[in-house]
């Protein structure tokens, strides 16, 4: 009995509770892009009515893994002639936004890493700093198409950023809260999307498909022009840890949109962090969707878009939020 | 207005453009798992000539032993046709029939000038082999094969 104690009070410490999150957050994250990986290319597969990956394990479910060995074999090469320093951290420093995001999103009521009063302020600070070392990555490979797909993408993410974060400030308008479980529970009855917010949501999932470099906005690694854009001089593990964090930015995207307009982890009869898996991933497939479905824009379309657009939209609708909430 | 109005219309044609990609991906797949699955083979394909045989005696052919395809093949693929008039028999029969299907092109004048419908084309769509003598064909010896099974 006192050794069961001793684990309790050993679990109930603040170190081991950080150490626990810090890998059940790592372990999500690998499982999640695993996962994605696999949906992707059988989503890709379906919606041109081929079948997608079926060999490895049973419907392909293991075909992730053989990625992961395949680039886990490959060598890694550095080209002449890059910056080392910069060269080397871009792919690290990519991923530090990705563990601090999961940090605050709250998957059920009793499973959050750590609530903090700013939630979203953390959230949308870190998530400006995978434009960074995207930059880094471009800059550091001694390649033209790795520093255009970096240029575009720091040019594409400063006119995204402010529609998303003009979207997401209605709700903090409605529920005067900036932690992500009060938002949560403010959406108890209606989501906020039923709650005069559809345009609000709309806004924000286009300008996180933006922020994520995904198609239709995909223009810093258009590969039929930039071969892959900032990623170009990557191989073996150091490719797969870009790849892992836009997967992982994908969701976190979604999860927010969830969060924010979804209701979260509210939901009848299942339990909360099923209800939050499903609207999540649901929206998940949605950009997937949206992958198989549009070309990609051209530049001056992607900007006109978000300046002309997205911004005088979210503008007016934060405008008539804030009126009528005064009233 | 125009500005208003371009947008709804981009909406539209956004949504009808998904409407095609989730019918796509609700429709039932076109793959063909290959070596595990195969398609009928259209009836008009033309794979290597094979004899066709004799409705009322199957242990024959319907050859003559003419020799109309053999002097008609404009790449002398057709070779060997011989024959022998057996006893209380009208017509001669084929003792062998040598196709050599690597200068053959399957332009089907063999089968067209056969004045007894003897010639027909196979759907066999996949020889494949290391050695070249694995397609000198012997027509008669196939049919026999096709006859017992």
């Amino acid at each position: 009995m006192n050794e069961l104690t001793a684990i309790i009070n050993l679990v109930g410490t603040e170190a081991v509770r950080v150490i626990l999150g810090v890998v059940g957050v790592l372990a999500f994250v690998v499982v999640n892009a695993l996962v994605l990986t696999w949906l992707e290319r059988k989503v890709a597969g379906h919606m041109q009515r081929r079948i997608g990956p079926k060999e490895v394990g049973p419907f392909g479910l293991l075909q992730p893994f053989a990625d992961m060995i395949k680039l886990l074999g490959k060598e890694i090469l550095t080209p002449a002639n890059v910056d080392k320093p910069i060269y080397y951290l871009a792919p690290v420093l990519i991923f530090v936004p990705v563990l601090v995001s999961f940090i605050v999103i709250p998957f059920d009521g009793f499973l959050q890493a750590k609530d903090i009063n700013v939630g979203i302020l953390v959230i949308l600070a870190f998530s400006s700093l995978s434009v960074f070392s995207i930059l880094l990555a471009g800059w550091g490979s001694n390649n033209k198409y790795s520093l255009i797909g970096a240029v575009r993408s720091v040019a594409q993410n400063v006119a995204y950023e402010i529609p998303l974060m003009l979207a997401l400030l209605p709700v903090v308008f409605m529920t005067n809260s900036l932690s992500l479980r009060d938002i949560v529970e403010a959406q108890k009855g209606l989501w906020f999307i039923g709650k005069w917010q559809f345009f609000a949501f709309l806004i924000y999932f286009i300008a996180g498909v933006a922020e994520t470099n995904r198609t239709p906005f995909d223009l810093p690694e258009a590969e039929s022009e930039l071969v892959a854009g900032y990623h170009t001089e990557y191989s073996g593990m150091r490719f797969a840890l870009f790849q892992f964090a836009e997967f992982s930015n994908i969701f976190i995207i979604c999860a927010i949109a969830t969060t924010f307009f979804l209701g979260g982890y509210n939901g009848p009869i299942l339990p909360g962090i099923i209800w939050f898996f499903i609207k999540t991933y649901f929206l998940v497939f949605v950009i997937m969707w949206f992958r198989w479905t549009f070309p990609r824009v051209r530049f001056d379309q992607l900007l006109n878009f978000s300046w002309k657009v997205l911004i005088p939209v979210a503008l007016l609708n934060l405008l008539v939020t804030g009126g009528l909430l005064k009233l | 207005m125009r500005y208003i109005l371009d947008i709804i219309k981009g909406a539209i044609s956004l949504l009808s453009g998904m409407g095609v990609t989730i019918k796509a991906f609700f429709s039932p797949v076109v793959t063909i798992q290959y070596p595990r699955e195969v398609i009928d083979i259209s009836p008009r394909f033309r794979g290597h000539t094979k004899l066709v045989g004799d409705e009322e005696n199957p242990d024959r052919t319907k050859c003559i032993v003419c020799g109309m395809c053999e002097r008609n093949c404009p790449s002398h693929s057709i070779q060997k046709v011989e024959g022998e008039k057996r006893e209380g028999e009208k017509k001669k029969t084929l003792t062998s029939y040598i196709l050599n299907f690597t200068t053959c092109s399957q332009c089907g004048i063999c089968v067209e000038s056969c004045p007894t419908d003897a010639l027909a084309f196979s759907a066999d769509y996949n020889p494949a082999s290391f050695n070249r003598d694995d397609f000198h064909y012997d027509l008669l010896k196939e049919y026999e094969k096709r006859k017992n099974r």
